[in-house]
């Protein structure tokens, strides 16, 4: 499967020259095997993938990993919404009380938006995730619920023998940088064992996150432990903050990567990037 | 073995951070986890013992009522909170490994999630007062 990566920023998109190699839409992931896609995080990255000569299907899957803005703000901009002839399921997790549609349409509906989601032209189909496991088309997707702040969730996407997991937003230890010593005590352990390609939450320097506990999001040495821990064979940091420029972004990468030897491949998310698994 | 759900990892960091003594049980009641304080009435090390089955744990802490009759662990609020999945609460006296007889009062809860999935229970420990 091919892994393109359209929104590789967190918190809020960002729209400058010094922000651009690595870009500055929000969370977004598509996954290709042919004629086949879903679509990871609807953050600003998806909006790319709303004309008709980019995206010629007439279905869509979409999965949120949870709802907060970064990953859910583009959704009322992609484009094939609005056409009737589009089916578009939309795959979240639930809360106990409150259902995905109505937490969605939070957000989807006046003042926030111009018009409620009941009246978006589309085929819209919601459905809630768990602890869940489900096949669309050839890709087998499992979503687990992981540590950051409401329901959120990661997902593990099997492909033709190949595994991507995708925890853009997780925190695995609070106010630690010492996870537990074990496995079955790590938040998302069971999402990113062995994966060909881990794309994980790596914010912030060890330094920054100092000040941030409980924020929800992963130093750069929280996602390179957890991947050693998990034995993900690929790492990618993503959800950049986005008051780091691309000069800030390669300097402390460059100096983690200097004071850490791991035996896998360590990188940064780029925008725009493809990787084939 | 699968990871634990996530509310049993989030109660483990909480269990961590407190000085109160915290059992953590899995929903079949095999002692998960207890912390450090909780290390201290037991007179052993989570490191050390690793998981407890219910039968090795309930008796490592021969809970007595005050008159000294022992108490089965079906009558011990972590296990009540278990079976009945509702929080229970209770008094007794232990023997801690020191040889020592304490006090406690035990408040236990179920730990259920978003999806009302029942993961185990937990239970904080408090000493009567003039105890240490
Ligand atoms: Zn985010
Ligand atoms: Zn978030």
């Amino acid at each position: 499967m091919k892994v393109r990566l359209h929104g590789t920023r967190g918190s809020y998109p960002t729209s400058n020259r010094e922000n651009e190699y690595f870009g500055g839409a929000t969370s977004c992931v598509e996954l290709i095997n042919g004629t086949e896609r879903i679509i990871l995080d609807a953050g600003t990255g998806i909006i790319a993938l709303g004309s008709e000569e980019y995206y010629k299907n007439k279905e869509f899957n979409i999965l949120l990993t949870h709802l907060h803005m970064d990953h859910i703000q583009g959704l009322g901009f992609f484009g094939h919404l609005f056409n009737p002839n589009n089916k578009i399921n939309i795959y979240g997790p639930s809360t106990t009380y409150e259902s995905l549609y109505s937490r969605l349409n939070r957000y989807l509906s006046p003042p926030l938006f111009p018009i409620p989601f009941r009246d978006v032209p589309g085929n819209i189909e919601i459905k809630e995730v768990l602890n869940t496991e489900l096949i669309i088309g050839s890709f087998k997707i499992t979503s687990n619920f992981i540590v950051h702040p409401g329901p959120t969730v990661g997902y593990r996407v099997e492909n033709q023998g190949k595994v991507l997991t995708y925890i853009p937003d997780h925190e695995p230890i609070m106010g630690s940088m010492e996870m537990f010593d074990d496995d079955d005590w790590l938040s998302g352990f069971d999402l990113a064992k062995d994966a060909d390609l881990l794309l994980h939450d790596a914010q912030y320097t060890s330094k920054e996150y100092s000040s941030k506990v409980g924020w929800g999001h992963s130093s750069m040495e929280h996602a390179a432990e957890f991947a050693h821990r998990t034995g993900a064979k690929h790492l990618l940091m993503t959800h950049h903050d986005p008051l780091h420029t691309d000069e800030i972004k390669k300097r402390d990468f460059g100096e983690f990567m200097d004071n850490h030897d791991y035996d896998f491949e360590i990188g940064l998310a780029v925008q725009g990037s493809e990787i084939q698994l | 073995m699968a990871a634990h759900d996530i509310e049993v990892i989030l109660s483990r960091q909480l269990a961590d951070c407190l000085s109160l003594p915290i059992f953590i049980v899995g929903p079949k009641g095999t002692l998960l986890f207890y912390n450090e304080p909780a290390e201290q009435i037991l007179g052993k090390r989570f490191e050390h013992t690793g998981v407890l089955e219910v039968d090795e744990w309930s008796k490592l802490f021969r809970p007595q009522d005050d008159k000294g009759n022992t108490i089965p662990p079906e009558n011990l609020p972590l296990v009540n909170a278990l079976n009945k999945r509702k929080p229970a609460a209770g008094s007794f006296w232990i023997n801690s490994l020191d040889g020592k007889s304490h006090k406690i009062t035990v408040t236990a809860y179920p730990i259920i999630g978003r999806a009302r999935k029942f993961s185990g229970a937990l239970a904080i420990f408090w000493k009567e007062e003039g105890e240490v």
